[in-house]
């Protein structure tokens, strides 16, 4: 956990106490009483199901938190401001769904793919529950880089406000085309019953517990390999093409092909996150992937938690999640009429306005970006601190959680 | 010497040859390309060539406020569709009172402008015989603008203002009305639900146009309110002393300043004379398609696409990119190839198109 805590940023940090600083454990401990309690609660004290509940509600934190990272890439670290997160979580949930599904069996139903019996071709290890999903993974995240690399040729050369309409456009498309074409991913009725990975595994009542371990063995892999590629002179190349493409370009580097490179990794971690979404869900339809569901959520996460700081996502994801699942549950109680009926459209209208809050009152997010020189400084940081622990005892500020 | 730099190789000659068609694609060709498809359009498919000059002149008219705030405050305004929208359901709620409730809709208002007397009947017209709403709907624009004005001016102070005075990015400001668009969609959802609603049920009257072009007879009327409605703002942007100011930020913000043109006082009638637009703009597209949240986000590709196509901050080119974009979503559409699902796509095709092959729109500075 040495990630964003450098030498010169302790340098920086005031030691005396604010009661600001406790805003972001504040927010998280709040999260997460209400998110604890209410289940609880609602379930007349049984801790069984409300601890299903949890491994549930920690799956699609995981799979957001996922989202938001892949958005951090772009936005966080390069600046490219990409409105159709979306696109990417619908070509990773189809594509993953497709793969692993067997193929159509009925006229009814029709899509293209289906070769999830094909891919347990090594024997004695079980591996029609794991091989089918490992293709069903890698094909996402390929496909995603794909199409991420195809788009960055035309719409990364746009000035950055046309780049965000052109990437609504992009999934606006992408959505069109996943409904007009019916034989593709079967049309506005979706695919159901995508295959479960590692389901033989446990019980299917305790299966949960399987999926959130998944998804939370992928999400610190990808955090792990994000925050190294950020930490690299690669990820310092970004974050200069953030704050300044003219000056980056002075300095010798390519800008477009930073950038590029930088879409398509962001893309393949969200295509990622669209496979493990697909799975954990076992339906995906284009009602699914709205605007709304698909890009502004994950924006008002990683806007929430901080972009530029991959903690901040995480953190981000958590909260606004837990906000979405803690206003509904609140339909369960007894509400006054005119909310009971509007209740997830209110949810909907304050997910607009944290956006546009956080914006105003705390750009920087509940975790802010941490200014990062280089791998080495961190290392030599380190090293000095064996060497004098005095010093180390005196700058240790509390770690946010 | 002299021969070696005349006679040039190959590859360069090549290069030269695609640097001049390049050239011609992107000055005159697109010139040629547009009369020419536009030409074939209105004598082939008359009838969708008539309908796309309806719906683009209703997209004219909110790109015209589009590209008005893009000029004026250098930002894409993202929740455009959506204040659209929110305003076509002000003045549904100021005709006829209505929320959703539990099962049925419930009336709000004790009293709505539907309950004036007359307010109902079908207005006599010019063109053929009768509208389908009374003048009711007319005065409902009133409240509409009012409060989408109002709503417009509290954002310029909540939000917009202070993150200008903060020196926000171009970027920042597009996520904030991203945000406000959200905010405008569920508060539509909120109220109203997510099913279509008209301003009048039932069927609409139709008229027979010369060339055998039959409409409906309201879309006559939309699309002279659009065209006299931007011809009013054509008017005010240079006939007028406060017109010129805005175009003067438009061009150049800083000389604009050093000029004396109090920026403040012009931001504020921006909003005005924008909310105005979106407005009146809202209403004939919730006239001419239907009432529903999710068309304020549909709307948008279009909106833009006119605006780009027009280039960034020019009325005309709202106007003209309005125009081009409607009429190819309907033609396109006819072509049998395209199913008429991906009407809304074209836009963003030819989006797409005028971006890689002139940036500046048709009518832009070429230093955009």
């Amino acid at each position: 956990m040495t990630a964003g805590r450098s030498f010169l940023n302790r340098m920086n940090r005031p030691d005396d106490f604010r009661w600001a600083n406790l805003f972001t454990p504040g927010i998280f401990l709040a999260v997460t009483f209400l998110i604890v309690m209410i289940p609880l609660e609602r379930s007349g004290w049984n801790v069984t199901s409300t601890v299903n509940f949890l491994a549930f509600f920690g799956t699609f934190v995981a799979i957001f938190a996922i989202f938001s990272l892949g958005l951090n890439v772009h936005w966080g670290y390069t600046g490219i401001l990409n409105f159709g997160v979306m696109a990417f979580f619908l070509v990773g949930a189809n594509t993953a769904a497709i793969i692993t599904k067997s193929p159509p069996n009925s006229d009814v139903v029709r899509y293209v793919g289906g070769f999830g019996d094909k891919l347990d071709f090594i024997p004695y290890v079980a591996s029609d529950q794991w091989l089918p999903f490992v293709f069903g993974l890698m094909g996402a995240a390929l496909l995603c880089g794909v199409l991420a690399f195809l788009l960055s040729i035309p719409a990364l050369r746009l000035r950055e406000d046309y780049l965000a309409i052109a990437t609504i456009g992009i999934a606006e498309l992408l959505r069109r085309i996943t409904i007009e074409e019916r034989g593709l991913v079967n049309g506005t009725g979706g695919l159901t019953g995508i295959p479960r990975p590692l389901a033989d595994l446990v019980d299917p009542s305790d299966y949960t517990f399987v999926i959130l371990g998944i998804s939370v063995v992928i999400l610190v892999f990808l955090y792990l390999a994000i925050e190294r590629g950020i930490r690299s002179p690669w990820g310092r190349v970004l974050r200069a093409v953030r704050e300044d493409e003219l000056t980056t370009a002075a300095s010798g580097k390519h800008v477009f092909s930073f950038k590029s490179q930088s879409f398509v990794f962001g893309a393949m971690v969200m295509g990622v996150g669209g496979a493990l979404y697909g799975f954990a869900n076992s339906t995906v339809s284009p009602s699914t992937f709205t605007h709304f569901f698909g890009t502004f959520i994950i924006w008002a996460m990683l806007i929430v938690g901080g972009s530029g700081n991959n903690k901040g996502a995480i953190l981000g994801a958590y909260v606004v999640w837990g906000f979405w699942t803690i206003t509904s549950l609140l339909k369960g109680y007894p509400l006054p009429e005119f909310l009971d009926l509007r209740i997830f459209f209110v949810r909907d209208f304050l997910i607009g306005v944290l956006i546009v809050t956080a914006l105003l009152l705390r750009p920087q997010g509940l975790l802010p970006e941490v200014k990062r020189v280089s791998l080495w400084v961190d290392r030599k940081a380190r090293q000095l601190q064996k060497d004098s622990p005095q010093s180390a005892k005196t700058t240790s500020p509390p770690d946010p959680p | 010497m002299a021969r070696f730099t005349q006679s040039l190789r190959a590859d360069e000659r090549a290069a030269r040859l695609l640097r001049s068609a390049g050239e011609f694609a992107s000055g005159p060709g697109i010139w040629i390309a547009i009369i020419g498809l536009g030409a074939w359009a209105a004598i082939d498919r008359t009838d969708a060539f008539v309908v796309g000059i309806v719906s683009g002149s209703v997209l004219a008219l909110g790109a015209l406020g589009l590209t008005l705030f893009f000029g004026v405050f250098r930002f894409a305004h993202f929740a455009h569709g959506d204040s659209m929208m929110l305003s076509a359901y002000i003045a549904f709620f100021a005709l006829t009172g209505v929320v959703f409730g539990e099962r049925s809709d419930t009336e709000l208002l004790p009293w709505s402008l539907n309950d004036l007397p007359g307010a109902t009947d079908p207005l006599p017209w010019l063109v053929g015989g009768e509208l389908s709403f009374g003048y009711g709907l007319l005065l409902a624009m009133i409240p509409a603008a009012g409060f989408i004005i109002a709503v417009f001016l509290v954002l310029e102070k909540l939000v917009y203002g202070p993150l200008r005075r903060r020196g926000s990015s171009v970027v920042i400001f597009a996520i904030a009305s991203l945000g406000i668009a959200i905010a405008m969609r569920s508060v539509m959802l909120m109220f109203w639900g997510p099913s279509p609603r008209f301003y009048v049920p039932g069927i609409r009257p139709t008229t027979d146009l010369p060339f055998d072009v039959r409409v409906v007879t309201d879309q006559t009327f939309i699309f002279l309110a659009a065209v006299s409605l931007a011809a009013l703002v054509y008017l005010m942007l240079y006939r007028t002393k406060l017109g010129k100011a805005m175009r003067a930020i438009s061009d150049n913000a800083d000389l604009a300043r050093v000029s004396g043109i109090d920026a403040g006082r012009i931001t504020s009638w921006t909003w005005i004379v924008g909310g105005g637009l979106v407005a009146s703009a809202g209403v004939l597209l919730a006239l001419q398609a239907q009432l529903q949240p999710r068309l304020g986000f549909v709307i948008l590709l279009p909106l833009f696409a006119a605006t780009i196509l027009g280039g960034i901050g020019k009325p005309h080119g709202a106007l003209v990119g309005g125009m081009i974009v409607g009429i190819t979503q309907e033609v396109a559409v006819t072509l049998g190839f395209i199913s008429p699902g991906y009407k809304f796509s074209v836009a963003f095709v030819l989006l797409i198109i005028i971006l890689l092959l002139r940036p500046r729109g048709l009518f832009g500075d070429s230093d955009q």
